[in-house]
């Protein structure tokens, strides 16, 4: 399957889960609410162009808004880790040349450790500018911050357990050929 | 003039990314607003349409409930029928009005359209309901929604040609007047985004006696709710510290998490009182 018609198809199902399931379910508690959906931007190849990624966050976030009729928040938000996700992965990169090796950023092209710093760095960034949007107009520090670390303590776990449950096939390319 | 292209060249990606973010704060702000914007029709209307899918499937699991709960509401209709009501007769002749026309439709204030609903949600902070139902069908802003039982759900605030977004009573910003019906004294219903069955009716003065179990109703103050719609119960008071004002924890009457069908009630006497006020507020500046 081509990159392209993998990745339309992960923009949809990533947008319906978090649309009919995950905003769905009854909540826990208050505090916390489990996002999923930006999965889809760090599973983005490698080489894919920066304005490429922003412009595939603004997209995913404004979708998501016009469900959830939050004009603007998570656009904002998928704007910011599209834009940061370069720098990140630059600075996490272990192996020489991962980028060219593998298609995309997964456990075994990064390996285990800086794969998860990755994932969790750009997870809290997510999560801190949504609710920081949101808190802008309810809300004090105490409330945002506590809301911050446990949606994304629980995200994280999604995003673990979707790890172990699609694990993605990395074909190690060669330049050779 | 060249380092400045030159500038703009080195830090496009970042000038990009602040565009975009740019955007997107812009829709946060004008959005939260309530302001009808333009893409909010266009997307709410594709949107509204993915939902309605899917709202299809999943009224099927509700049926059964749905069904129970539209029995309730017939028998209580039912239950009010002229016919149901007998009292010996005293005067017998009876006597066949020679107008033909229903005189209340004149007199007729609020109109009741039913709605299906297509999307909801409880777990976020700002929570919106999507009907089926638009502009095409005779639904404009700022009109109220009630479920089945009557009992408050909220006010739409946006409308597409057949696609309408209500706020619902679990909104941050969402302000329903409120009344107390043991003692008439009233207050506003705010949510403070904790708990969806729960809603907070503050602006009530401390001295004034409150009771777990009290019944909360609209205040019909605005020229949205008619008066006496049931918005819930007192559970819990709360007296704050400066003992001015209470607050209080009402348990909502109308669940938000299966809601299937609501009413959106119409003022169709909505104008002239507005437009007195107006004139009044004119004539005073």
């Amino acid at each position: 399957m081509s990159s392209l018609v993998k990745n339309i198809i992960r923009f949809c199902l990533f947008l319906l889960v978090q649309v009919f399931v995950l905003n769905q379910i009854p909540p826990l508690h208050h505090l916390v609410v489990p996002y999923l959906y930006y999965l889809f931007l760090l599973w983005l190849p490698f080489k894919m162009g920066r304005r490429t990624q922003m412009i595939l966050g603004f997209v995913l976030g404004f979708c998501l808004d016009a469900f959830t009729k939050s004009y603007g928040m998570h656009t904002a938000a998928c704007v910011l880790i599209a834009y940061l996700r370069p720098f990140l992965i630059n600075l996490l990169i272990s192996q020489e040349g991962a980028e060219s090796n593998y298609n995309e950023p997964s456990i075994t092209s990064m390996g285990f450790t800086p794969y998860m710093t990755y994932v969790s760095i750009l997870t809290l960034i997510h999560h801190a500018f949504l609710f920081f949007l949101e808190a802008l107009e309810s809300g004090g520090f105490f409330y945002f911050l506590i809301k911050t670390v446990l949606s994304a303590a629980v995200s994280l776990l999604l995003v673990i357990i979707t790890e172990l449950l699609f694990s993605r096939r990395q074909r190690f390319k060669t330049n050779t050929a | 003039m060249r380092n400045i292209l030159l500038f703009i060249r080195i830090y496009f990606n970042f000038l990009f990314f602040l565009c975009l973010m740019g955007i997107s704060l812009f829709m946060v702000f004008s959005y939260n607003r309530y302001q009808h914007t333009a893409y909010s029709a266009v997307a709410g209307e594709v949107a509204g349409r993915i939902s309605n899918q899917f709202s299809t499937v999943e009224s099927y699991f509700e049926l059964k409930r749905t069904n129970d709960s539209l029995m309730k509401v017939n028998a209580r209709l039912y239950n009010q029928l002229k016919n149901d009501f007998e009292l010996p007769d005293t005067v017998s002749n009876s006597r066949v009005d020679s107008v033909r026309m229903d005189t209340s439709i004149l007199a007729r204030k609020y109109l009741y359209l039913p709605a299906r609903v297509v999307g909801n949600s409880v777990s976020l902070e700002n929570n919106y309901l999507e009907l089926h139902r638009g502009l095409q069908q005779g639904v404009e802003k700022d009109l109220a929604v009630t479920d089945i039982f009557n009992n408050v759900v909220g006010s739409i605030v946006d409308v597409s040609n057949n696609y309408s977004v209500v706020m619902s009573l679990l909104h941050r910003q969402s302000n329903v007047s409120a009344k107390l019906k043991r003692n008439g004294v009233t207050g506003s219903i705010i949510w403070d985004g904790v708990d969806p069955n729960f809603v907070i009716l503050k602006d009530i003065p401390a001295d004034i006696k409150v009771f777990p179990g009290d019944t909360v109703v609209t205040s019909g103050f605005s020229d949205k709710f008619p008066y006496g719609l049931l918005i819930g119960t007192v559970w819990k008071v709360d007296h704050e510290k400066n003992g001015q004002v209470a607050s209080m924890k009402v348990k909502t009457a109308a669940n938000f998490y299966n809601l299937q069908y609501v009413y959106i009630i119409k003022n169709l006497q909505k104008q002239e009182p507005s437009q007195l006020l107006n004139r009044f507020q004119k004539t005073n500046e």
